[in-house]
């Protein structure tokens, strides 16, 4: 057709998300010092409960063998740093660029697609995450935290992590109407940080129902996930996690998708 | 370029637009006139393949938005009514980063940003922030930012709202220079002497529907006299003088504070009104121009 010579061709996905994550990361070039605050948290945590309390605490068991409290922290701070940090890229950023910056209403109007955006925005935080995570892990490799070679699994067993609760947080954030909201996101989030396992052993909630309840939330499959790794004690739950947690990322994912359609190409 | 054909957009119960038939051609810049919630955002955001058509048909660049969304976005530039500039980058990258998103490579999207800067007469505030540009400067970045991808229709909604009188004959310059490369232009206005200046056709909108087209001239020819006499009188007199008058113009209109007596001739209309010894505090003859036809068309009691 004549009307269509000299058009560049159609972005791929691959080329559009790489093209998402550029426009983030020249935004950020500048601001290269909030990575430090997001790599200091988990350490604070780890240096404060893990080296501090640990000195209280004898040792736990898990999967039935004795692990110093450090090394039982650790792979829990790890894991709750790559949710925390996607959490807050997924919820605040993203809603600010929705509803504030119309961000998301300039790209819309170039051949992006609303699947581009959502899968751009999650890549870039799941780069930013794993930043965090590789340094975290680093630390506990030179503290002596890591006992097998299976800690290495660790980093994409963070940025699963990431991914699963990216998706999910977006997809939540597309129903937020007011900063009001955001109080239901904390409301969640404490709850899960604190009580995932990660500070004491899930025997700690006995064998009923609550365990179960536990067991059964995402953060909690992070969590041990992480500590089978650098613990190196891979058990069949350890794939059970891997399961749950991209089936909840690939879920989010196709429910933030829907959601964009429906709010932004009105 | 454009081709509507029973064109609909509700939204629930309300419907924006209710069935229009509009064809752009090529090079030609083409206006859409209304009121404050006449359906033109709602047409143009269908246009510019976002929002999707409820019912009738809509051609863009011989493409269906409805499967070829991408592809016509790559050929057009969108200017929206607000800013929406990315606030996170600096100007320079503004361009750049959004020429990206259309797939144009480093190089030549580097090129062209330079080019753009000098033609929005912005090339000193390259690497200034976004918020820290004027209210002029901001619309020139926005609108450069449309021509990143050289596009074959460009889309203005309310290009020159908001902005002062320098600034927008810049703009409207600039614009003549665009139409000028043959580039179809699309806009929307509720300013009269803007469409009178850059539309070679337009139609008024008004309440979803479309009330009138043709060019600028053609719609004053049909829907207005050739000159419009202006009478002042004191306050509270208009009504009752306007019986005594009636009969020399074609039409006549009360306001609060003066008379308009429509008119080919609207000397002999002051001057039969002294002859009838009636002494208006102030006249004025003028030509017709579309902001009659638009207040004939559309009314004069507020939309919203």
């Amino acid at each position: 057709m004549a009307l269509l010579e000299g058009i560049p061709a159609p972005l791929t996905p691959a080329a559009a998300t790489k093209v998402l994550v550029l426009r983030n990361y020249v935004v950020y070039k500048g601001a290269w010092k909030l990575f430090i605050t997001g790599f200091l948290e988990p350490v604070f945590y780890l240096f404060s409960i893990g080296i501090g309390v640990g000195q209280l605490i004898d040792t736990f068991e898990f999967h039935g063998e004795a692990i110093p409290y450090a090394e039982f922290v650790a792979p829990a701070m790890l894991a709750t740093s790559a949710f925390n940090g996607a959490l807050l890229d997924s919820t605040y950023n993203v809603f600010f660029k929705m509803k504030y910056e119309k961000l998301y209403d300039q790209m819309l109007a170039t051949p992006l697609s609303t699947g581009d955006i959502a899968r751009g925005e999650i890549t870039w935080g799941l780069m930013r995450g794993s930043v965090y995570s590789a340094a975290f892990l680093v630390v506990m490799a030179l503290m002596g935290l890591t006992q097998s070679w299976w800690a290495v699994l660790a980093l994409p067993a963070a940025i699963l992590i990431a991914f699963a609760f990216s998706a999910v947080c977006m997809a939540v954030t597309t129903w937020m109407t007011s900063w009001q909201d955001f109080d239901k996101i904390t409301l969640a989030q404490m709850p899960l940080f604190l009580f995932s396992a990660t500070f004491f052993p899930i025997e700690a909630f006995g064998d009923g129902v609550l365990r179960w309840v536990v067991e059964a939330t995402p953060l909690y499959r992070g969590v041990v996930l992480c500590r089978e790794l650098t613990t190196g004690v891979i058990t069949w739950e350890s794939a059970v996690s891997v399961v749950y947690l991209v089936v909840m990322g690939v879920v989010g994912l196709l429910v933030v998708r829907r959601r964009l359609d429906k709010l932004l190409l009105t | 370029m454009i081709s509507a054909r029973g064109l609909r957009k509700s939204f629930g119960d309300f419907e924006a637009v209710k069935g229009i038939d509009v064809e752009v051609r090529r090079g030609e810049a083409f206006g859409f006139l209304g009121p404050n919630g006449a359906g033109k955002s709602s047409t143009m955001r269908m246009i510019a393949s976002v929002s999707p058509v409820s019912s009738g048909e809509l051609r863009i660049l011989g493409m269906d938005p409805a499967t070829d969304g991408p592809a016509i976005r790559g050929r057009l530039g969108v200017c929206p009514q607000e800013d929406t500039l990315d606030n996170e980058l600096n100007v320079f990258d503004n361009l750049y980063i959004y020429g990206r998103y259309f797939g144009i490579d480093r190089a030549t999207c580097r090129e062209r940003a330079h080019e753009l800067l000098e033609f929005a007469q912005i090339t000193e505030k390259a690497k200034a922030k976004v918020e820290d540009l004027s209210g002029g400067m901001k619309r020139r970045l926005t609108i450069a930012r449309s021509l990143i991808n050289n596009p074959d229709l460009l889309l203005l909604d309310e290009p020159t709202t908001g902005l002062d009188p320098q600034a927008r004959h810049v703009l409207w310059d600039q614009l003549f220079r665009l139409k000028q490369a043959g580039v179809t232009l699309v806009i929307t206005t509720h300013y009269m002497d803007e469409a009178e200046q850059l539309c070679d056709r337009l139609v008024v909108m008004d309440k979803g529907r479309i009330a009138a087209e043709g060019s600028p001239r053609q719609l004053i020819d049909a829907h207005s006299t050739r000159e419009v006499a202006e009478l002042r009188f004191g306050v509270g007199e208009h009504e009752a003088l306007a019986e005594k008058i009636e009969d020399l113009g074609e039409r006549i209109e009360v306001l609060p504070d003066r008379l308009l007596v429509y008119s080919d001739h609207g000397e002999d209309v002051v001057t039969a009104v002294l002859d009838r010894g009636l002494h208006p505090i102030a006249t004025l003859v003028r030509r017709s121009t579309l902001e009659d036809v638009f207040l004939r068309l559309t009314g004069r009691s507020l939309a919203d």
